[in-house]
């Protein structure tokens, strides 16, 4: 999908770039890379430096740069990507099983109900007017407006930021008792960012399937040693899963 | 940025910041601030973090720091120019989101998970 519109647009001076949020790296994210088979550069960021540099708070975001590097949308919700999370369980590209645990069907309900975020046609309307017309495109902010639509970030979340390149450094490292400390921290000082809590559950590996990073909560056999606050489900319920991402506002 | 160390060449604070070192601070977009001990070839992080109210964290059983990002100006971005992005893609070949001027880039954050 995001392929065709990079077709659509490349001639017209626009390029793509995806970035793979995840601390297992290419353990992680090449099978879903693999079948993309990107033409576009598709990067992989295991320390979330996304979230440091551009405020990525949430999976799929995407950030708009013009020509001469200037960020004209901050980082937003985008329409839904090719690569299943939760919400794309029940994707064609992968297989439920039928026997399927009550956890999983509780998740896929709940992801049902998270807006998209305007329909992947404004969404796209809305790009291409841009690539077209430019600082003239309605959708292209000001500096001022790109700043001020940027997500907030205090000393604390800087901190949590911190905490979090720390747990995704001793992680990578092997120290995953270590690694947990940091994102426990980081998930208290930031409490809105979905990636940092997503990325920590997902190493909380359920068993060895293809579903194992997307289980995000408590082992029913030994729910004491859920070493997280919350979990996917849990924090859906709570937020409410029509609070997930915030939209398209142009 | 992550250190190892709490005093690091010059050329690793900008580049693990994005902040650069000029005569009269560290200096980024339309600000600079300055920073003390940073006349020679190094720079003491800890004095930098505290004059730029840059959060430090540290993990002593790794001898291990990361200094996070700043929150100047109370949001994400302090500046609507775009910070450098470099990442590696999935053979392990390094990006620079600069190598990318004069094109209108959309960058797309995903996740497998």
């Amino acid at each position: 999908m995001w392929q065709t519109l990079r077709e659509e647009l490349k001639d017209k001076g626009f390029e793509l770039v995806t970035v793979g949020l995840d601390t297992l790296g290419v353990d992680g994210c090449k099978a879903f890379i693999d079948a993309a088979n990107p033409q576009h550069p598709s990067l992989i960021d295991q320390h979330h430096v996304m979230a440091d540099l551009f405020g990525v708070v949430n999976i799929p975001s995407s950030i708009w740069i013009d020509e001469n590097g200037m960020i004209v949308r901050p980082a937003e919700a985008a329409p839904a990507p090719p690569a299943p999370g939760p919400e794309g369980a029940g994707g064609s590209n992968m297989q439920v099983p039928s026997d399927i645990p009550d956890r999983l069907k509780q998740m896929m309900t709940e992801a049902a109900k998270i807006p998209k975020p305007g329909s992947q046609t404004a969404y796209h309307e809305a790009l291409r007017d841009w690539v077209e017309k430019g600082a003239d495109s309605e959708f292209a902010m000001s500096p001022e407006k790109a700043i001020e639509r940027s997500r907030p970030r205090d000393e604390k979340t800087a901190l949590g930021h911190a905490h979090f390149e720390l747990a995704t450094e001793l992680e990578m490292r092997g120290n995953h008792d270590l690694a947990i400390k940091h994102f426990q921290k980081a998930h208290e000082l930031v409490p809105d960012s979905w990636t940092f809590r997503r990325q920590a559950w997902s190493l909380e590996k359920m068993g060895d399937g293809p579903l194992a990073r997307f289980w995000q909560g408590p082992n029913p056999e030994n729910p004491e040693a859920w070493p997280y606050e919350g979990d996917w489900l849990e924090d859906i319920k709570r937020e409410g899963a029509e609070n997930y991402n915030e939209g398209f506002t142009p | 940025m992550l250190l190892s160390t709490l005093e690091i060449s010059k050329a690793e604070f900008e580049a693990g910041t994005g902040w650069q070192l000029k005569p009269e601070g560290a200096c980024k977009g339309d600000i600079c601030i300055p920073i003390p001990n940073s006349d020679g070839d190094t720079v003491d992080v800890s004095a930098a973090a505290k004059a730029m109210n840059l959060p430090l964290a540290e993990e002593p059983a790794a001898q291990l720091w990361a200094m996070g990002p700043e929150s100047i100006g109370g949001r994400a971005l302090m500046t609507a120019q775009a910070a450098e992005l470099s990442l590696p893609d999935v053979d392990g070949k390094m990006f620079h989101l600069s190598s990318l001027k004069g094109k209108k880039v959309l960058v797309y954050a995903w996740a497998p998970y």
